[in-house]
């Protein structure tokens, strides 16, 4: 039997192995086809580009030349570059915890039950991430307005003479409260909803054990949504990174304390868009993005190391 | 796709290069020769046969020019693009040029930021039409800035003389007398701070086209440049004139620290805390458009001077017309520059506000006599007029003003905001030049 079987059924396997190869891949091919012509037009191509951009120099006089690596060397030796990531890092390592643990706050507030008016509150602190980044950033320019500005009215009624939010010590700092401001809500949103999943019935569990609310938040809360921390503190980091739009914006306010290479962003626009330097711009363009996922990366590893 | 046509805006660059490394070699030996090679009578063949001209403008008169153009000339169709103003429009136009698609035929460009597009000879040389024989034409200071390695790179559209405007009630209700030179501008400055504590004489928060301006009537001369030979120096002696002077209202805070073309700017303007305004000519339609509430207060003068007694003037702003290579029109598009700037549309942009370049238009009595109802009547065409005659020679941009300008703030901006010293701020500000210009391929000196 164990012998005759294989003669028997050879045939048709060796039938059935000449058709397939043929057919698996393509029917295969035509699911995932459209998204992978998406997938390299729209993610692939342009990464690459940049990539080839990166390789040459475009000189006004001179024209063209594929000059190897030496953009990158010039990038990691360029104190502009590294002053924009400074700024970024220190607005990071400022602003990010400061406004994930009053958005941590708010969510923890919202889930207590205790709150009245809870859709007033929370549609409230959510608003300001439905204004478009770009209104924001005007509106909050006009406020920091020294003359007829907010803080212009504030010096004029109370006979203060605040300093300038704009002023070269204070402008990171106000950047830092148009994105606090901006973000808090987004922040708040995806820790409630990691909140709203979490079993009632641990809650009771630790009140019959005798546990209080801050132990609940502590013992409970918390760890049940490290994820969603985690989460929100990579899209933070990236943010932080990008930071565009409000300096660039306030820029037209302030353009001596907001310099061109304020954030690493703003130089490669102003490289690219005043300098015609699209290959140095695309260079510092792959350097940031590379950065930034490593430190996305880092804070990823570090946050799952603690879940273990 | 997206390869090819890379590939063609690669061997575009290296053919733009390779010509513009055999037109420096060629400027090397004997004068260049300007000679007409195309007929008027081709350009007006061209007109009248006609076709779709595409223009990239933002100046605002432009729009009646085009109109009287169309029904002077029934067969050509011209499609006015506002593709941005200043940089915004610098970059798309670099943007299509390299990319050899969708150039228009006709382009606004600022003297400023002319250099930049014949250096790369990415717009064409007029001097083909015969448009060196149009050196009488206009006004000197216009005419010199399209001017570079022997050929004509557009034709002046309109200029900015600098004149010195300033509300009059202010000056008079403080008894202050209208300075006429910079020294008095400055005492001027002090007199109206100790009577009105608000009251600022002007407003500078660090203004490339302003400062350069300014050096430039002080006889200053930073910028040289032969072929892709660049010098760039701000210690010569025009220079250290204005940041003398300016270094002291800096020190004092007579400036307002008011960004130009802000809202609290124009609202200075209108209450009287910013009592002057040295701009250039082409300023009264923006203020009686944006300082309704300032008419019948202010006045023109002439720009204060360096030295007591002399007339000496500069240009601030102010652009052209110009043919970008990659057009293939040119013919016919020669005929719309013509058109506008020398023929019937320079009296149309006259009626709507714009200040010509034109010689004959500025000398004219209807021009000189025309009485401003925003400035209580005066004359003031007489004191531009006059600016516009005086306007010190040899000045020259340089070939990448455009980025230099960019980056201003980050180094002479620095002075208006921190205990660096405007000195030192040039300094850091020529120094960041000389090394994009070297990084461009110039050779760079200081």
């Amino acid at each position: 039997m164990t012998m005759a079987s294989p003669t028997l059924a050879a045939p048709a396997a060796s039938a059935a192995i000449q058709r397939r190869p043929r057919r698996r891949p393509w029917t295969g091919w035509w699911f995932i086809g459209p998204f992978m012509a998406v997938f390299a037009l729209v993610f692939l191509a342009p990464i690459t580009y940049s990539i080839y951009l990166s390789v040459f120099r475009n000189q006004l006089i001179g024209g063209s030349a594929f000059v190897g690596l030496d953009n990158y060397v010039r990038a990691l030796t360029d104190p502009q570059f590294w002053s924009a990531l400074g700024r970024v890092s220190l607005f990071l390592t400022v602003q990010v915890p400061v406004m994930l643990s009053i958005a941590l706050l708010v969510a923890l507030a919202l889930d207590s039950g205790r709150l009245y008016g809870k859709s007033f509150f929370r549609i409230s602190i959510f608003l300001p991430y439905a204004v478009p980044a770009v209104v924001a950033a005007l509106m909050w320019g006009f406020m920091y307005g020294t003359r007829f500005g907010l803080v212009g009215n504030i010096n004029q009624a109370f006979g203060l003479s605040l300093p300038s939010p704009l002023s070269a010590d204070l402008v990171l700092l106000s950047i830092g409260n148009i994105v606090t401001w901006e973000f808090i809500g987004y922040n708040m949103l995806i820790f409630f909803s990691a909140l709203t999943v979490i079993p009632k019935s641990l809650y009771e569990a630790a009140e019959i054990d005798g546990a209080g609310q801050l132990r609940i938040i502590t013992a409970i809360k918390l760890p049940a949504i490290r994820g969603a921390i985690v989460v929100a503190t990579i899209f933070s980091v990236i943010g932080s990174f990008q930071l565009f739009n409000e300096p660039s914006i306030l820029k037209s306010l302030s353009p001596n304390t907001i310099s061109t290479f304020f954030t690493p962003n703003l130089y490669a626009y102003s490289l690219s868009f005043s300098g015609q330097q699209y290959n140095y711009s695309a260079t510092v363009a792959i350097i940031m993005g590379l950065l930034t996922m490593a430190i996305a990366f880092a804070v990823q590893v570090r946050g799952m190391r603690k879940e273990r | 796709m997206n390869k090819t046509l890379t590939r063609r805006g690669l061997l575009q660059g290296s053919a733009v290069a390779a010509a513009l490394a055999l037109s420096l070699t060629g400027c090397g030996g004997g004068a260049p020769t300007a000679q007409q090679t195309v007929s008027s009578s081709a350009v007006e063949e061209a007109l009248q046969k006609g076709g779709k001209l595409t223009v990239w403008a933002w100046e605002p008169t432009l729009k009646k020019v085009v109109e009287g153009f169309e029904a002077k000339y029934p067969n050509v169709d011209v499609e006015l693009v506002n593709a941005g103003t200043g940089n915004d429009q610098y970059t798309a136009l670099q943007n299509a040029i390299s990319a050899g698609s969708g150039v228009p035929d006709v382009a606004q460009i600022e003297y400023y930021a002319l250099p930049q597009f014949s250096l790369a000879k990415s717009v064409t040389d007029l001097s083909q039409f015969g448009a060196s024989e149009l050196k009488d034409t206009f006004t000197p200071g216009p005419w010199a800035s399209v001017q570079a390695a022997g050929g004509v790179y557009g034709l002046p559209m309109d200029s900015g003389p600098m004149a010195l405007f300033y509300n009059k009630e202010v000056f008079d209700k403080h008894g202050i007398a209208v300075p006429k030179t910079w020294d008095e501008f400055l005492e001027a400055g002090r007199a109206l701070k100790k009577a009105d504590p608000n009251a600022y004489i002007a407003n500078d928060t660090g203004d490339a086209g302003f400062t350069t301006s300014m050096i430039w009537q002080a006889g200053g001369k930073p910028y040289k440049v032969e072929g892709s030979n660049v010098t760039v120096n701000f210690s010569d002696e025009g220079s250290s004139k204005f940041t003398e002077t300016w270094q002291k209202l800096i020190d004092e805070k007579l400036l307002a620290p008011v960004g130009s073309w802000s809202d609290e700017w124009y609202k200075g303007l209108g209450s009287g805390t910013i009592a002057t305004l040295p701009i250039g000519a082409w300023m009264p339609g923006n203020l009686s458009s944006g300082v309704a509430e300032g008419e019948g207060k202010w006045r023109a003068a002439p720009l204060p001077q360096w030295e007591e007694g002399g007339k000496s003037s500069s240009e601030n702003g102010g652009s052209s017309l110009a043919i970008p290579a990659a057009g293939s029109q040119a013919a016919l598009a020669y005929g719309f520059l013509e058109y506008s700037n020398v023929d019937d549309g320079v009296k149309t942009r006259i009626d709507g506000g714009s200040f010509p370049a034109t010689a004959k238009e500025i000398s004219s009595p209807e021009f000189l006599n025309a009485e401003f109802k925003y400035f209580g009547g005066q004359q003031a065409n007489k004191v531009f007029a006059e600016s516009a005659q005086n306007v010190v020679q040899g000045w020259s941009y340089l070939p990448f003003q455009v980025y230099a300008n960019s980056i201003f703030n980050d180094t002479v901006g620095q002075a208006y905001v921190s205990d660096t010293k405007l000195t030192d701020g040039l300094a850091s500000w020529q120094k960041a030049t000389v090394k994009y210009g070297s990084e461009q391929g110039f050779t760079l000196k200081e």
